[in-house]
């Protein structure tokens, strides 16, 4: 613990509501201890940025959140609900509050991109054909795909272009909380700056809890409220961006005061 | 959780439409159908949100269909009581409403079936020339590997010949017993009619040998080899392996497809040879069992009775039918589009063209073996 600051905690963290609090979370595969002892909380209406070296467990720690993987020890809670330990009730019920989108989409390819969007609309919603086609258009119009696009295989895609729809689909059910694997990675500066925007909007329009895995330093400059870096198999640091330079950690200060963070900062700061 | 409602009234500013509880996607169904039945009675329409208490993008969507109705119908519409956030999610909502809606698939139909009848006749005929083509580009690279044995992958040859061959050898063994086993059983009944018991052994020996120790033997590697196949280039090919070989300068065809189409080549005479010797053992010891007849007595009768072009007609159809299905599983795996869905379906379809091809060129020789009076 020694040489790296404690998880600030202020007064204003004890009033924030905590949508995800991890506690504890150990993964393991085979030999490979992935994360240990691992603490994090989410608080309701942040971007919360998950930075980290290849092979740190970022994606290891958004499967385990969304029940994906299960840890081999630790305690994970989403929305007040225990997703290792609680009923099937329970489980089904954040499972609609939550939506993931994936870092290769992982759209079901045998569907088009507007039966995509819907499949989790007919199975959880009440409302008429109708309604439901309607919304499922305007998703598909709020990532940004033309609506050419909806009777498109994801087959058919760019690979942006599948980001955009499986990020729709991701939001069918107007969740709380959306997960982000690598949301920029793949995409074009000028694409991957529109995806912040619209992060960022439907994120202050919805009050979205955001967490996002990425390396797009842009993307923490430009949306995110607070940045938690994994390192030695746990969040190693979390707080703002600006106080992420002071970090006595050298991979840390290798990431956030390179030449590609001086321009992303200088970028951010200017917009 | 309040579910959502609306109630209209006429007000100074004119009619105001007051919406109330929670606007969320999961809850619309209660005022879907009361705002697809509201109608502005005069001037203008006021929509007030003050009692709202959540809003997400279904509900502001609710709002903006609303207005966008409204105003095409020459009423002016204002919203008050949003507060800045949900305010800007109408207006983010309204500027991404899709214009129409898409209609969902093509026009059923005669007209429908039509076209996809043409389709079908189009697509069977240039598959059939792409087959053709892909049979040639295989022989060409086949034969330059024969005559430049240096290009040829030996491993990736001795590899295949062990997934194909050597690991097939007991299913085909254990088939080709059975298949002699029940020949010898079912023929002994009907020849004990006439008392021709011991005609079994020609029964068996012909139809074992000419015919169907090969023809299964195809079958089975059809499904156990060819499937294989188009599987494992066929996802070469989903994950853009075969692109990144070519950009490499190195051949798929020869790379991939020789070595495969050659290992058939080879063990699938020694696999018909397999089934046809224990065929015959089979219905050796069920014509002793059943029948009484020794197995010296069968052996005398198959050397007297049994000339070997039975034998040399299966061998003789092997290679052709290792082609067949070799070039059939690898041409389905270069058919592969995309995504795993088609990866499926190549995988199928490899299967059950290569079964049936080997089956009409079955057909195909025992007509022209007869014609040649073997």
């Amino acid at each position: 613990m020694d040489g790296t600051p404690a998880p600030r905690t202020t007064q204003a963290d004890a009033e924030r509501e905590a949508v995800i609090r991890v506690r504890g979370l150990t993964n393991r595969f085979g030999p490979q201890v992935v994360h240990e002892n691992l603490d994090l909380d989410v608080w309701r209406g942040e971007v919360l940025g998950v930075v980290g070296g290849s092979g740190t467990g970022k994606s290891v720690l958004m499967r385990s959140i969304v029940g994906l993987n299960k840890p081999a020890a630790g305690s994970i809670e989403v929305l007040g609900v225990d997703v290792l330990n609680g009923t099937e009730a329970d489980r089904r019920r954040i499972e609609k509050s939550w939506g993931v989108a994936f870092q290769y989409g992982a759209l079901f390819s045998s569907l088009t991109v507007l039966q995509n969007v819907l499949a989790p609309m007919r199975e959880h919603l009440k409302i008429s054909e109708r309604l439901m086609q309607e919304l499922g258009e305007l998703k598909i119009s709020l990532v940004g795909l033309p609506l050419t696009s909806c009777s498109k295989f994801p087959s058919e895609l760019s690979g942006g272009m599948r980001k955009r729809a499986a990020l729709a689909r991701a939001l069918a059910l107007d969740p709380e909380i959306v997960f982000l694997d690598e949301p920029t990675a793949g995409l074009d500066p000028i694409g991957a700056a529109a995806y912040d925007d619209l992060i960022g909007e439907l994120q202050r329009a919805l009050g979205l809890t955001v967490f996002m895995v990425t390396h797009d330093l842009d993307s923490l400059y430009a949306i995110c409220d607070r940045v938690a870096v994994l390192a030695e198999k746990r969040v190693l640091v979390e707080g703002p961006i600006e106080d992420m330079a002071s970090v006595d950690h050298p991979w840390v200060r290798e990431y956030f005061t390179g030449p590609r963070a001086r321009a992303a900062s200088e970028k951010g700061r200017s917009t | 959780m309040t579910s959502p409602s609306l109630t209209s009234e006429q007000s100074a500013g004119g009619q105001l439409v007051r919406f109330a509880g929670q606007l969320l996607t999961r809850s619309l169904g209660s005022i879907e159908a009361p705002l697809a039945r509201f109608r502005a009675e005069s001037g203008d329409v006021i929509l007030d949100l003050s009692d709202v208490e959540a809003l997400d993008t279904g509900g502001a969507w609710m709002i903006a269909d609303l207005r966008r109705r409204l105003e095409a119908e020459g009423v002016s519409v204002q919203i008050t009581g949003a507060d800045p956030a949900r305010a800007a999610l109408i207006e983010t909502v309204s500027r991404n409403m899709p214009e129409e809606l898409v209609p969902e698939g093509p026009p059923g139909g005669f007209v429908a079936w039509l076209e996809r009848l043409g389709k079908g006749v189009v697509g069977a005929w240039t598959d059939t020339l792409s087959v053709l083509g892909f049979l040639g580009l295989t022989l060409h690279r086949l034969l330059r590997c024969l005559i430049m044995p240096w290009r040829l992958r030996g491993a990736s040859l001795v590899t295949q010949m062990e997934e194909t061959g050597f690991k097939a050898v007991p299913i085909v063994a254990l088939m080709g017993f059975l298949i002699g086993v029940v020949l010898a059983f079912q023929g002994a009944t009907q020849l004990q009619q006439f008392g021709a018991e011991v005609f079994v052994v020609e029964l068996i020996s012909i139809s074992v040998l000419r015919e169907l120790g090969i023809l299964l033997t195809a079958i089975i590697v059809a499904g156990r080899s060819g499937s294989a196949f188009t599987a494992s280039i066929g996802s070469m090919k989903v994950q853009e392996e075969l692109d990144a070989m070519r950009t490499l300068a190195l051949d798929p065809i020869e790379v991939l497809v020789v070595p495969r189409i050659l290992a058939l080549l080879i063990v699938l005479p020694v696999l018909g040879f397999i089934a046809d010797i224990s065929g015959l053992i089979g219905g050796a010891l069920m014509s002793w069992i059943d029948l009484g007849v020794s197995p010296g007595m069968f052996v005398t009768r198959l050397k007297e009775n049994t000339d070997v072009w039975h034998f040399a007609v299966g061998m003789i159809k092997a290679p052709f039918f290792a082609l067949v299905i070799g070039v059939i599983a690898c041409w389905q795996a270069m058919q592969v589009q995309g995504s795993s869905e088609s990866l499926g379906r190549r995988t199928t379809a490899s299967v059950v063209q290569s079964i049936f091809m080997v089956i009409t060129l079955d057909a195909l020789f025992s007509i022209f073996f007869s014609e040649m009076g073997i």
